[in-house]
């Protein structure tokens, strides 16, 4: 009768805050992809700059902010967790292998995706976020962003770190998206299509965007 | 039309008891008939063992009908081997071909330890559904059937859901070893049906404590067990066991005491 | 005098269950406590009693050889369970549901039993319901019914074609629930080899732990064997591999008698047998000849090119096809009982019409019904005013999808043929057995103390079971009889109890620790040593195939004197060479399946030879039962009711030496009469 206290011990609250803290960064993902998309626009950076710099800037949204960078640590931590736990359920690995016959690869690596993405997001903001607010606070101001893009997607290495981070960002959504639904227990006959035709759209759109944005620069298509 | 063709490679789990290691040992099986059911294959192949003298594979398997649930192999990476909806004593040999190597191994997770060879200890499953897979209704308590009815779809529902053999293939064909699926079965038949109301949250609540005390993994939805389950039952369960447990653990209180005698 | 005292109630028919279920001793709440029942066997007579009783009160200890108690073969009962609710308002009742059943066994069962049989029948559907078992049901949410072999109205409740595993999930659940609340030990992975008696009263029992190979003593006040039937002596049948006569064969040497062996079921809807490989045969619900006509060609040459694989099913026209039961049996048509299905197919068969390659099969096709009957009124449904015949069959396919799909899925899978085109091939197979161990009223074997609920003992069925009534007994019996007539004996069980309490020795204070428990102990340590150490060359399933081979042949669907002899010389044969030439593997200390198997198969050689006595000795033919010499001209079973109106009750005195007691079965409600379904 003791099981109540266990809620935030329990196997299934553990993957309804995964797929809530997913949902989250996936509202997240929207905007960032929508703000910087911007530089598609090809106006010298102009509308890009005044939207990074209102993101960067606004008070509600620098809390937000703090809010977003716990919500990415629950999800990673609770990955972390989860992963741990996992791979302690099975003890000896099987010797045959076909499970590629019953699931698809991604939705079985998702702690490996998620893993790839983290280092990039290191390395992400190691190229902009970090640098900018350390201006914020030493200088009052932001840096110039669009400059800075330009400056970093010259590199072809790092274009290559950026595509392929985008590319395991596809798939971590293709199962992640339909996968939050399914943990909060939103399953429907009704709905399922919807959910899946959106996410699967949204996986490739999405990282698509981010991807065009170094290729592009390199390439010079944007000035 | 006894004896047939396929000669066949087969690579087996053998392990003495829970204590011991086990290991990969190959065999060879030759004159199998497609028509025979692959437990019949392992049974042909025992027979050739004890003619050397030598000790038989162990394997659970009792009413080859594909209902009792007790047959449990994993045959070349897969719970109850190529094919869906069937079990392992449903699978035949027609689904191999002469000279196919055939992987086999027992179920493997933490909760089903080995007991020997191919056997695995699935008792995890018993104190789950020992925890709350049930509607506390003694004998002779019960209202005619026909006084509360239930709409078909409902009773059709509860139905699919209560189909699960308790095999454990969902556990076997897992990434993580959930056992979410079996959980989720029980949970969704009778949380489905009228008479399993009043205990609807509290069975939630209990019956996944039980199945995180047992060491099961935790599941991300792959899929796999829906895929592998021999009687379809589906992940639709899951998410339903997902919103019970919120539900549930976000309403329910504690019970007080002295409002029973137990 | 006869050592058979039934114990019926006196008073009229309909008031004996009533009135002595008001009578009968009660136990009082204390000293339930202080009493532990032994149960073994897990199915739905052992899981439900084991449930009830425990809900009662009693310490309960259950034990099956499976892994979970989930796994015992009542799982695998597909067709349905009857009760007489009447819900259809076909005139069903209690009183005829008593007919049926009395009439469906060929007037060779007891009335009292089964009359009590069908007036719980429909508490039970209420119980199941209660535990959540997701029985069929109709749009207007209340429960559905189909109709069976054997009678006229539709008093069949079902869950799809998987009735026994809702049913026994249902009592499983029941019986977990109480192993949560501590007022059950369960004992899965163990296997009873022999009963503990002290002074010719049951007092325990001796289990070997299947994986350690430990032998353990386990005392109770009361032993239940609730361990299912005895069909795989013929070693292919429609039983679970598992599935044994241990426990009631060892409480047979300890003195319960055994009943009516003779009596098997062999049901007429499985599917056929495909080479010398065969572990298993496999059922195909009988509810199947709800909307299955059975035929065979009506020309031996149309058989043999089907047979030889020239023509198929579909190349013969209506006219050149032989609907036999239809033809023999109009009034019932493809539902009339097991017994008389069978045989009908055996006659055709061993007349040169059977279809599959060996000759052993019949069809059992679906088209007719799927496209005139459900085709057309799907059509109607959907105002298709001339329907083709593609879309007959697609309309009515979906209905037969709904009701039979996992059959047909389950035919497909084994046999590779799609049953939705072809007609399905089936042969009868052995899959039930009325015979068990003889009890009284109170379900009490001869043995004080020793209980036999199910299809372990001979109990409501007779000569010939009629379908959906085997998940009906087991259940009654665990839910509803027992639980009142157990008090009967307990209850002299606490007088006694009390009456001893002074003495340092008695039974209550040593349990386990009884010397006869020691001795049976030792004995069962020798019979497993002796079963390893003989080291010869054959493996078990040699001798199992051989003695159901002789089993088949010779005491089969049709039995003579002469085979009857034969057969129990070849089985002594059989016995002797096991004993010389087993080869056991491994040893008795581990989880030995061999071991095991060497065992069941030592006790099926015994069993063997006392159902070819038992058949022998019946100079009738009844239900199951057929002997050749006896029949109509006709063809049809010829009863002897003035010399075999009797439950034949075998006594084991050791040394393979039997003695015959009769029960004189008497019939007050019912008239005897020519079994007729023409």
């Amino acid at each position: 009768m003791s099981s109540n206290k266990g809620l935030f011990k329990s196997s299934i609250t553990k993957k309804i805050v995964m797929g809530l803290t997913g949902l989250f960064l996936i509202t997240f993902l929207i905007v960032h992809a929508g703000v910087n998309a911007l530089i598609f626009l090809n106006d010298g950076g102009q509308a890009f700059l005044k939207g990074a710099s209102f993101m960067g800037t606004n008070p509600l949204i620098r809390i937000f902010e703090i809010v977003l960078v716990l919500g990415l640590l629950l999800h990673i931590i609770d990955g972390i967790i989860i992963t741990r736990h996992n791979k302690m359920a099975r003890p000896i690995a099987y010797y045959g292998k076909g499970a590629s016959a019953n699931s698809t690869w991604y939705s079985r690596s998702m702690g490996i995706l998620g893993l790839l993405i983290l280092l990039f997001l290191i390395i992400h903001s190691a190229h902009f976020w970090i640098p900018n607010r350390y201006a914020q606070f030493t200088t009052g101001h932001e840096i110039d962003l669009f400059g800075r893009m330009k400056f970093i997607f010259s590199h072809a290495w790092i274009v290559g770190i950026y595509v392929g981070a985008c590319i395991a960002l596809s798939w971590h959504l293709m199962h992640g998206f339909k996968s939050a639904f399914q943990s909060l227990g939103l399953n429907h006959s009704k709905y399922n299509p919807i959910i899946k035709t959106v996410g699967f759209a949204f996986s490739i759109v999405c990282p698509l965007v981010f991807a065009m944005m170094p290729i592009s620069m390199y390439f010079g298509l944007i000035q | 039309m006894s004896s047939g063709n396929m000669n066949l490679t087969l690579k087996i789990w053998r392990q003495k008891n829970v204590s011991t290691a086990g290991k990969m040992v190959s065999y060879q099986v030759t004159d199998i008939s497609p028509d025979m059911s692959f437990l019949e294959m392992l049974d042909v192949l025992n027979e050739q063992l004890i003619q050397k003298n030598e000790e038989p594979i162990a394997f659970d398997h009792d009413c080859r009908e594909g209902i009792c649930g007790m047959c449990s192999l994993y045959i070349n990476g897969r719970p109850h081997g190529p094919g869906s909806g069937i079990t392992t004593c449903q699978l035949h040999m027609r689904s191999f071909k002469d000279g196919d190597t055939i992987i086999i191994e027992p179920w493997r997770a933490k909760a089903f330890p080995v007991i020997k060879d191919l056997v695995v200890d699935r008792s995890a499953f018993d104190r789950i559904i020992a925890k709350g897979g049930f509607i506390s209704v003694n004998t002779g308590s019960a209202q005619d059937a026909n006084n509360l009815p239930i709409p078909k779809h409902d009773a059709d529902e509860a139905f699919n859901s209560a189909a699960c053999i308790g095999c454990g293939a969902c556990v076997a064909a897992c990434v993580n070893s959930s056992a979410m699926l079996f959980v989720s079965a029980k949970v969704s038949q009778l949380s489905l049906l009228p008479q399993g109301q009043p205990e609807r949250k509290q069975r939630a609540l209990d019956m996944v404590h039980q199945m995180d005390v047992e060491g099961f993994g935790s599941c991300s939805n792959t899929g796999a067990c829906e895929a592998e389950c021999p009687k379809g039952i589906s992940i639709e369960n899951i998410a339903r066991l997902n919103r019970e447990y919120l539900i549930a653990s976000l309403t329910e209180k504690e019970p007080k005491k002295g409002s029973g005698d137990n | 005098m006869s050592k058979l005292d039934s114990k019926i109630p006196d008073g009229a028919l309909e008031q004996k269950w009533t009135s002595y279920r008001s009578t009968v001793p009660l136990v009082n709440p204390a000293n339930k406590r202080n009493l532990e029942i032994l149960v073994v066997g897990s199915g739905l007579a052992g899981s439900s009693v084991a449930a009830t009783l425990a809900e009662m009160g009693y310490k309960v200890k259950v034990f099956c050889f499976q892994d979970s108690a989930r796994r015992a073969h009542s799982i695998a009962a597909q067709g349905g369970i009857n009760a007489a609710k009447n819900y259809q308002n076909d005139g069903d009742s209690v009183y005829r549901l008593f007919y049926d059943t009395i009439k469906g066994g060929d007037y060779r069962s007891r009335e009292a039993n089964v009359y009590r049989l069908a007036e719980v029948s429909g508490n039970i559907i209420d119980q199941c319901v209660a535990q959540g078992v997701p029985l069929a049901r109709e749009y207007g949410g209340l429960l559905s019914n189909r109709s069976f072999g054997g009678t006229q109205v539709q008093r069949t409740f079902y869950a799809a074609g998987q009735t026994g595993q809702q049913l026994l999930l249902g009592a499983y659940s029941a019986l977990q629930r109480q192993v949560g609340l501590g007022s059950i030990q369960m004992y899965t992975r163990h296997e009873m080899l022999e009963l503990v008696t002290i002074d010719g009263v049951a007092r325990g029992i001796i289990a070997r732990n299947l994986i350690t190979g430990e032998l353990e003593k386990h005392f109770g006040h009361a032993v239940l064997l609730c361990t299912g039937g005895y069909g795989n002596v013929f070693f292919l049948s429609t039983n679970a591999m598992g599935s044994n006569a241990t426990a009631a064969w060892k409480a047979n040497k300890k003195g319960a008698f055994f009943a009516n062996p003779c009596y098997t079921q062999i049901h007429p809807t499985c599917i056929p047998v495909s080479g010398d490989h065969q572990s298993k045969l496999t059922l195909m619900s009988e509810s199947l000849r709800n909307d299955g006509r059975i035929w065979v060609p009506k020309k031996k040459e149309d058989a043999e090119a089907i047979r030889a694989g020239k023509k198929k099913a579909r190349d013969l026209a209506e006219d050149d096809r032989d609907y036999y039961l239809e033809r023999r049996y109009p009034a019932f048509g493809n539902l009339v009982p097991r017994d008389v299905a069978s045989r009908a197919a055996k006659e055709r068969c061993d007349a040169g019409f059977g279809v599959n390659a060996t000759g052993q099969a019949v069809f059992l096709d679906f088209q007719y019904n799927m496209k005139e009957k459900y085709g057309r009124s799907e059509a109607k449904k959907l105002d298709i005013a001339n329907p083709t015949d593609a879309q007959l069959k697609e309309l009515g396919k979906n209905v037969i999808k709904e009701k039979y799909g996992n059959l047909f899925d389950m035919y497909k899978q084994i046999t590779g043929v799609d049953p939705y085109e072809e007609p399905m091939q089936i042969y009868p197979a052995v899959h039930y057995t009325m015979g068990g161990l003889w009890v009284d009223y109170n379900l009490m074997t001869t043995v004080p103390g020793l209980y036999s609920l199910g299809e372990a003992n001979f109990s409501d069925h007779g000569a010939n079971r009629l379908g959906a009534s085997a998940l009906m007994q087991g259940l009654a019996d665990g839910y509803f009889i027992i639980p009142y007539t157990i008090g009967a004996y307990l209850n002299t069980e606490v007088s006694r109890m009390s009456a001893e309490k002074a003495k340092a020795d008695s039974i209550d204070k040593l349990k386990t620790q009884h010397p006869a428990f020691d001795e049976a102990l030792k004995n069962t340590q020798a019979h497993i040593d002796k079963l390893l150490s003989i080291n010869g060359t054959k493996s078990v399933d040699h001798f199992h195939k051989k003695l159901g081979k002789v089993m088949w042949e010779k005491c089969g669907m049709a039995r003579n004197a002469n085979g009857l002899k034969e057969a129990i010389e070849e089985i002594r044969a059989i016995r002797e060479e096991f004993w010389k030439d087993l080869r056991v593997t491994g040893t008795a200390n581990e989880y030995n399946p061999e071991l095991e198997k060497a065992g069941r198969v030592a006790d099926f050689l015994e069993l063997g030879e006392l159902m070819c006595m038992d058949a022998l000795q019946r100079n009738e033919s009844c239900g199951g039962h057929f002997r050749e010499e006896y029949q109509t001209s006709e063809g049809e079973a010829q009863r002897d009711d003035a010399n075999y109106s009797y439950v034949a009750a075998w006594e084991n005195k050791g040394n393979g030496q039997f003695e015959l007691h009769k029960e004189i079965l008497e019939f007050k409600a019912i008239k005897v009469a020519q079994r007729s379904y023409k």
